[in-house]
């Protein structure tokens, strides 16, 4: 039997004490007591895997899951809400998000593999750390590099003299909820807010949301009228099977009987530190139909104002170059729709 | 066997961590063990109950060796903190099989020479069984599916996907045959 602590080998969590608060007030009320020593858990998908790497060292862990009012999946009030600790295999195979919301059940489906899907939450996705070649690695490997930017040293191995980190957004969902207009609530100490997914975001690797360390992710919430727009979700990995992605495009479009589109929004996403709202695209197809002309130069619009850097280990120009690729995938997915 | 008292245990809890209580179900048998607070399901499971067909691989949720069911659902022991597994029904490869023998994917496994180094076939054999249940004739592309989430480097997956075709087969034809969960 493998020793406990004399096997330097395998990956071991830091100590922590595991709370598992009924109610969210409850936890909020646990995160203030032990604030500043405290974190959420919902799956645990992201936080686990990053605790054992000293990523965080937390002595509290507020369990999430045990909450009643985090979870359901409902159509209330013209929206569809989503409790936030509902499984990402919930959300890719309830029958409501697969009437309305057919891009953001495929979404789900293709994050990570089934065991990891059976654990994380829609608002753990949403909460996502972003990741980077220099930031989610054991702490052996991190030290060795002197550390970095993100954590616990002073210097961007990505950009080399950058003072910002470019760690990236890697979520799967968050693109598909920004071009459906969805709304995160959110309860902390200082009451309840409500974030368009949209504005959720910042352009800090480090702390890329608006959520503040006490705050919970209570419900995400679509307004049904987006179920009428047309859908597509594009994804880029290395293996089709588990992996995060290398790049993620999202398209939502009005477009009227006759094929002419009245409103068009895309949303990349794995490039950069926050999801990208394409630009320019509604200048482009308002108006026309989504021939091979339109899709191409959508596509070459998106090319343009796409540039990853090396923070994920696949080479950045051939992931820039898949760019227009994956959004002529979509876009064409979409014509389909 | 004789069962070694696991080793290192007692330091740990002693210098680094608080141990708690925790009532588990695992394979049908109730557990009430002392464990350190921040253990997963996979260390209870392995260094605490001494039941070692859950296999530790990547240890971050990569790999899927340490693939368990709790109340049915495949899930990553590795990943999953030791109290989240309270009150649930944990079934592990040591529960697949009962007096009356092998599961038919245990089974099928042997016959179609489904495992080779066999480190990852305790995971794999809990996702498959998890899928027999919710899928008793699946498709290759549901089993493709379903086993996602488990590496395997040695096979090639060809005869495993054969084995869980031939084990969904035999279920289905011997209405006798234990169903996982």
């Amino acid at each position: 039997m493998i020793p406990v602590e004399a096997e330097p080998d395998v990956l071991r969590l830091p100590p922590f004490r595991y709370h598992r608060p009924g109610t969210v007030a409850e936890a909020v009320a646990l995160m203030g007591e032990h604030a500043g020593n405290a974190m959420f858990v919902a799956g645990g998908t992201d936080l686990i895997p990053n605790m054992k790497h000293r990523l965080f060292e937390p002595g509290h862990l507020v369990a999430l899951k045990g909450i009643g009012e985090l979870r359901g999946i409902r159509e209330d009030a013209g929206h569809l809400r989503i409790g936030a600790s509902e499984t990402l295999t919930s959300v890719a195979t309830h029958l409501d998000v697969l009437r309305s919301f057919p891009a953001l059940a495929d979404a789900a489906s293709h994050v990570a593999g089934p065991q990891l899907r059976n654990a994380g939450t829609i608002g753990g996705n949403l909460c996502l750390d972003t990741r980077c070649t220099y930031y989610n690695q054991t702490e052996f490997w991190r030290e060795a590099l002197g550390y970095c930017l993100k954590k616990d040293g002073t210097v961007c191995h990505v950009t080399k003299v950058g003072k910002k980190c470019v760690a990236a957004h890697s979520a799967d969902t968050p693109p598909v909820l920004m071009t459906l207009d969805a709304v995160a609530t959110l309860v902390g100490p200082e009451g309840v807010r409500e974030v368009p997914v949209r504005d959720f975001f910042v352009t800090d690797g480090i702390l890329n949301t608006l959520r503040g360390p006490g705050e919970i992710v209570t419900e995400v919430r679509i307004p049904l009228v987006s179920a009428q727009k047309k859908q597509a979700y594009a994804k880029l990995r290395q293996r089709k099977s588990i992996d995060f992605p290398l790049l993620t495009v999202a398209i939502a479009a009005d477009i009227e009987g006759d094929g002419t589109v009245r409103s068009i929004e895309g949303v990349v996403t794995a490039l950069g530190s926050r999801p990208r709202v394409l630009s320019g695209w509604g200048d482009t197809a308002e108006g026309h139909k989504l021939d091979d002309g339109i899709i191409n130069e959508l596509a070459q619009r998106a090319h343009k104002q796409c540039h990853p850097l090396e923070n994920i280990t696949v080479d950045p120009e051939w992931r820039r170059a898949m760019v227009p690729v994956y959004v002529r995938r979509a876009l064409e997915k979409l014509g389909a729709a | 066997m004789t069962l070694q008292p696991p080793a290192g245990l007692a330091t740990l809890s002693a210098m680094s961590s608080t141990s708690e209580i925790v009532r588990l179900t695992v394979n049908g048998d109730n557990h009430a063990v002392g464990v350190p607070t921040h253990f997963t399901l996979l260390e209870t499971l392995r260094y605490v109950l001494g039941l070692t067909g859950s296999k530790q691989g990547c240890d971050k949720g990569d790999c899927g060796a340490c693939t368990v069911l709790v109340d049915g659902q495949p899930t990553l022991a590795c990943l999953t903190p030791v109290w989240e597994a309270e009150g649930k029904q944990v079934l592990t490869v040591e529960g697949l099989a009962t007096v009356d023998g092998p599961h038919p994917l245990q089974d099928a496994f042997d016959v179609h020479g489904a495992a080779q180094c066999g480190f990852c076939t305790p995971g794999i054999l809990c996702s498959a069984a998890a899928l027999l249940q919710r899928s008793p004739r699946p498709t290759r592309v549901e089993i493709q599916e379903a086993l996602a989430g488990n590496l395997c480097r040695c096979t090639g997956y060809t005869k495993i996907y054969d084995a869980i075709e031939a084990a969904a087969v035999a279920q289905a034809g011997d209405g006798s045959s234990q169903a996982a969960g």
